[in-house]
Parts: structure tokens; C-alpha cells; sequence
């Protein structure tokens, strides 16, 4: 039971330790990041030294996990195993990067940015969840049909052959 | 250094610190796009109250920053709505097409070394400059 109430307290201070720097980063105004981005025009060079706080930390905390057998309040880690460098990966990284270069907000900072209460950052974060939805709820069902119209070639292919 | 390169090291500092809490405590990737994605999953996962509880912490830290500095963080958002609108479903959809956005991959996989996720900052940074670029060019 105490494990329970620790495991919410440590989301709820993650959260709000993860939200805090954003905001003293800087990162939450899109303008920077997109200043990041325009290497050729107004360079802002803010994200690299987030990005060099943020995985400097982290991976602090990546080698002090490596020797943990288990993390302290569950029994095993769970981390993403996949290896391989798939065309989703990079489609989706890439859909990614169109919609970060547009706006200049990202997952974190747009649920961030909803505290100041402005009209931008609830219109992306609605679409954001609906892009969010329309991919996990109808792309199985898409690939599905996909893989059974490909089958189905196969077949008539063998039938006419 | 500018005083703001600084405010950006240390609230970075800060990101890495909320993801290794998570990992040595909780053993799981801070990724923001992936916990938004498990708080909409149905049936809801057993996690499910405590990734509601990580977002409305995001969602809390910029109100302390309030308490703590006396003003908001200071945001220009330059785009039309229309914009914004069309750039959050390309985020919403990237991220879980791709398994992760900026936290996931970018904080925490660089931080793993992970291949997928160095190929997958590569990516979305090379695209990011490229749409950047591209649309000044347009207007």
C-alpha cells in the first residue's frame, strides 16, 4: 500500500520537476525552438544546452539503473526492447519533425504551455490528441486491411496461376 | 555565458533529473507522447492513474515557476491557429507512428544510446530544420 502512494508520489514529482524545467529552460516558448531550428536564419542555440542538461542527467541515471537488479519501487524495468530501425520509426519521426518545425511545440511543452491558459496551445493540444487517437485506434485497423488484401492477391494469384 | 544559455543548461538538468527519478523509482521511460498515448488506451492499463497524475504534474510546473519567479515563462506563439492546429495532429500521429517524440527519445533513448532513438532524433531534427527552413522561405 505504501508502495502505491510512493509510486503516484513519484509521478506527480517527476511531472512537476520535468514541467518546472521546461519552463526555466526556456522551451516552452515555440519560438525558441524553432529559433533552434533556423540554423540559416535567427540561430537560437537554447535546445542544445537543454538537450546537453537534460541527457548529461540522464544519463547519470542510466548507468546507476545498470546496476540495479530491479528499480526501487517495482520489480522489473520496463523498457522498450525493440532493436531494429523500422519504416515506422523513421516515418513517424519524420511526420514528427514537419508538425515540431511548423509550431515549434512538442508533446512535453504543449501540455506544459496549457497552464498559461492560451488559446494556441489548447487548439494543438486537442489535434495533438486526436492524432494520437487516430493513430493508435485506426491504424490497426488500416494495417489490417492492408495485410488482408495483400493475403488476398496472394491467393487469387495462386488460384488464377 | 548568457544568463538564459544558463536557465536552459539547469532546466535541462532538471528534465534529465524527472526522467531518472522515474527509471531508478518507477523503472519507466519519462516519454511524454507515450504516457499521454497508455492515459487514452481502453481498457485503461493499471497505470493509468499514475500517468494522469505525471501530466498534470507537466501541467503544475510552469504554476511554480509562477510562484517561484512572480511571472509566466514567456511565450510567443507567432503561428496562425490553423497552423498550430495541422502541426498538433502531424505531432500527435509522428510520435506514436514513430514510438516517441523529444522526452522519449531525445532525453532518455540519447541517454540510453539507444539506435532507434538516436535515428529517430536525427530524424525529426533534420525535418524540423528542413520545415523551418522551408517556411520562411514561403512566408
Amino acid at each position: 500500500m505504501i508502495d502505491v502512494f510512493a509510486r503516484i508520489f513519484v509521478a506527480l514529482a517527476a511531472g512537476v520537476i520535468f514541467g518546472f524545467g521546461l519552463s526555466l529552460s526556456g522551451m516552452l516558448d515555440p519560438a525558441r525552438v524553432r529559433g533552434f531550428l533556423d540554423i540559416a536564419g535567427h540561430f537560437d542555440p537554447s535546445l542544445a544546452f537543454v538537450l546537453a542538461g537534460a541527457v548529461s542527467i540522464s544519463s547519470a541515471g542510466t548507468l546507476i539503473s545498470r546496476k540495479l537488479r530491479h528499480p526501487l519501487l517495482d520489480s522489473m524495468f520496463h523498457l522498450p526492447l525493440k532493436q531494429d530501425i523500422d519504416l515506422p520509426l523513421v516515418a513517424g519521426a519524420a511526420i514528427f519533425g514537419v508538425g515540431w518545425g511548423m509550431s515549434g511545440l512538442c508533446p512535453g511543452p504543449a501540455i506544459a504551455s496549457l497552464a498559461l491558459g492560451l488559446v494556441p496551445s489548447y487548439v494543438f493540444a486537442a489535434m495533438m490528441l486526436a492524432g494520437i487517437l487516430i493513430h493508435d485506434n485506426w491504424l490497426p485497423s488500416i494495417r489490417a486491411l492492408c495485410r488482408r488484401l495483400a493475403a488476398k492477391r496472394i491467393l487469387d494469384a495462386d488460384a488464377n496461376g | 555565458m548568457q544568463l538564459t544559455y544558463l536557465h536552459s543548461l539547469i532546466g535541462g538538468g532538471l528534465i534529465g533529473l524527472a526522467s531518472a527519478l522515474y527509471l531508478l523509482l518507477d523503472g519507466r521511460i519519462a516519454g511524454v507522447s507515450g504516457i499521454i498515448g497508455a492515459t487514452l488506451r481502453r481498457p485503461a492499463g493499471e497505470n493509468q492513474l499514475r500517468n494522469l497524475i505525471f501530466l498534470f504534474g507537466l501541467f503544475l510546473g510552469p504554476v511554480i515557476y509562477r510562484l517561484s519567479f512572480g511571472g509566466w515563462p514567456v511565450i510567443h506563439f507567432e503561428a496562425s491557429l490553423w497552423i498550430f492546429a495541422l502541426a498538433g495532429l502531424l505531432v500527435g500521429f509522428g510520435t506514436r507512428l514513430g514510438s516517441g517524440c523529444t522526452s522519449g527519445h531525445g532525453v532518455c533513448g540519447l541517454a540510453r544510446l539507444s539506435r532507434r532513438s538516436i535515428v529517430a532524433v536525427a530524424t525529426f531534427l533534420a525535418v524540423g530544420i528542413i520545415t523551418v527552413a522551408v517556411m520562411n522561405r514561403v512566408g
